[in-house]
């Protein structure tokens, strides 16, 4: 099954690549295709209308040439540009990243903020940015020094932008600068027509990933936080429910709801805790693989509504790193004498080999969840792209045939997406399935009873 | 790496690891405690039900099969005493039967003994008095015979006497 999904990407990956290039050679009569320019120009990517821009001025256009990306480094400009091209990539990373802002079509729905930053802790609701959702969900206002930019708060970090209090802002963009010998693109807020450089966010990463502890922390319940909360909630209230009948006729066949929520806690038992873990110490960790296999399960299908934001937490690594850790953590609680034997001394092996043995085995406890973290993350973002990008055939179409292409783009889109998001569902139920029965195998390996 | 950088999914946010481990920690809480435990339980305790219910039919079937078989061995035993007492009673009645007839057969015999006898007695008692007839008969006609010759003769009339004296009637 996941082969559909590899070839359906593969074959909409050249898709994707080529449509790009044909709009270039259409269009280059005069639009500079450089600019990295992310204001709230109308395109039509989103289908607002005319929002006014009058307020923020735009100057002359000193334009991003080939030669400055030569160089290593350009700067930044708050000129106006040319039309706006669909972006399919960053619309789609855009759209499954973590925000501030929860939009429901084109209603942004202010979330709460906790910001920390030298300046100190700032409370305050995210509709202070004030937010316009199709505007690639950029905000039009600071605060205490904080704006929002594709949904989500960055700090400005150049003097002269004021950090107290809100201002009236304009468009962000991007531009690449020299840091310590490397090329790292920087995102600039323009503020009276003057660029001012804006702070990465705060990652735990360590450079890994690109990113690091900037100049503030984002502890705010996001997005995807509120998503967790209402996923969970949800479910808590559907196994009270059947939790309850259990309890009022525990010798009546289940019925409805508690019939369909015992068809996968069986299963969760009879096929995942039991034949990994055995049957008499399964019931000591039953309860936390039918949390994990429902709380992710519950994400991915929380994440499958349309209309409802398209929220990403199973596909964004920090969450799914906090199970994993979780289930690191568990697992070596639980591990045994003889399991802690066969990672550090490898009963059976020459001795010269348990050294190695050893090496391999201790790195192989944190591959176990890593490999756990990657796949739940990396196979619910895949789908969350897919689905955006088919979606976005009706844009690129747009932009390449105007209303005609819109309506082809419709055409082939609306059964692509169809059957993208019925194997998503699958797919929900799939990863969440192998996320617990990959737990309980490494469980069941640190609780196992060796008889040599 | 440009694209990793610009891939805010893949980087690992301090905020949403602290939301999410707290959420995750009360959900696995919370749920183990109202709704897991309590349902798996429950699960368990319907299958161990259903087990012993499983058990106790075919004890009882098991048990059934048992009188079953008690039965019929009774009844194989009444049936066979039935027949052994119709043959006893056969067997009596034949007895019975034997018996009577031998009793009458000898009773026959016996009777018929009797009647011999009685037979030969009166044969005897006739035989007595045809005697006596025959010889009262001969007497009268010897007595006239004699009585025409023995007008005078007296020797002939002792010796008349005294073959009668001789005749002995018994």
């Amino acid at each position: 099954m996941s082969r559909n999904i590899y070839s359906a990407l593969l074959i909409f990956a050249a898709i994707l690549f080529s449509f790009p290039a044909m709009a270039q050679g259409h269009n280059h009569d005069g639009h500079d295709h450089s600019g990295h320019d992310h204001s709230g120009h109308d395109h039509s990517g989103h289908h607002h209308s005319g929002h006014d821009h009058s307020g923020h001025d735009h100057g002359s256009h000193d334009g991003h040439d080939h030669a400055a990306h030569a160089d290593g480094a350009h700067g930044p400009s708050c000129a106006p540009h040319g039309d706006h091209k669909y972006d399919p990539a960053a619309t789609a990373i855009h759209h499954i990243s973590d925000a501030n802002i929860w939009s429901i079509m084109e209603y942004p729905i202010p979330l709460p903020m906790i910001l920390k930053s030298d300046a100190g802790l700032d409370v305050f609701m995210s509709s202070k940015f004030h937010v316009h959702a199709a505007h690639h969900e950029d905000g039009h206002s600071s605060y205490n020094g904080y704006v929002m930019h594709e949904g989500s708060a960055y700090r400005v970090n150049q003097a002269g932008f004021p950090m107290e209090g809100s201002v009236d802002h304009g468009p962000f963009t991007h531009g690449t600068e020299m840091v310590d010998g490397k090329e790292r693109d920087v995102k600039y807020v323009c503020y009276k027509d003057t660029p001012y450089r804006i702070e990465q966010r705060t990652t735990l990463d360590g450079g890994v990933l690109g990113g690091g502890i900037t100049n503030f922390w984002d502890f705010s319940p996001t997005k995807n936080v509120i998503a967790m909360f209402l996923s969970s909630l949800i479910l808590f209230f559907l196994f009270r429910g059947a939790a309850k009948k259990y309890k009022s006729n525990p010798d009546k066949a289940p019925s409805g709801l508690q019939g369909m929520l015992e068809t996968m806690v069986v299963f969760i038992r009879d096929e995942v805790a039991i034949p990994f873990i055995g049957k008499d110490k399964y019931m000591k960790f039953f309860p936390f693989l039918l949390s994990l296999f429902f709380f992710i399960l519950g994400l991915n299908l929380f994440g499958q509504i349309p209309l409802l934001g398209s929220v990403n937490a199973t596909g964004n690594l920090t969450i799914t790193a906090v199970l994993a850790i979780i289930v690191l953590i568990l697992v070596s609680l639980n591990g045994n004498l003889d399991y802690w034997k066969h990672i550090f001394w490898m009963p059976g092996v020459p001795t010269f080999v348990k050294p190695l043995l050893a090496v391999v085995e201790g790195m192989g406890i944190f591959i176990k969840p890593l490999t756990l973290m990657l796949r739940l993350a990396g196979n619910i973002s895949a789908g969350h792209i897919a689905i955006l990008s088919f979606i976005g055939l009706i844009f690129i179409f747009g932009d390449l045939f105007g209303g005609i292409g819109s309506g082809m783009g419709l055409a082939v889109a609306t059964p692509l997406t169809l059957f993208m998001m019925a194997i998503e569902i699958i797919v929900a139920f799939v990863q969440a399935f192998v996320f617990t029965i990959l737990t309980a195998s490494y469980i069941g390996a640190a609780t196992e009873d060796h008889h040599h | 790496m440009f694209l990793l950088l610009d891939f805010t999914p893949f980087q690992p946010s301090p905020g949403l690891a602290i939301w999410g481990l707290l959420i995750f920690l009360l959900f696995w809480g919370i749920m183990s405690k109202v709704a897991f435990g309590p349902i798996a339980n429950a699960l368990q305790t319907r299958e161990n039900d259903i087990q012993n219910a499983l058990d106790s039919a075919k004890t009882a079937k098991e048990e059934m099969s048992n009188l079953k078989a008690e039965n019929e061995k009774l009844l194989a035993t009444a049936r066979e005493e039935r027949s052994q007492m119709l043959k006893e009673a056969k067997d009596t009645k034949n007895q019975i039967i034997n018996d009577a007839k031998e009793t009458a057969k000898s009773e026959a015999s016996r009777i018929m003994i009797q009647a011999n006898q009685d037979i030969e007695n009166s044969k005897k008692a006739a035989m007595m008095e045809v005697k006596n007839e025959v010889g009262a008969i001969a007497i009268s006609i010897a007595e006239k015979v004699i009585k025409k010759e023995l007008a005078g003769n007296a020797e002939h009339e002792n010796f008349v006497n005294a073959l009668v004296k001789d005749v002995n009637l018994n």
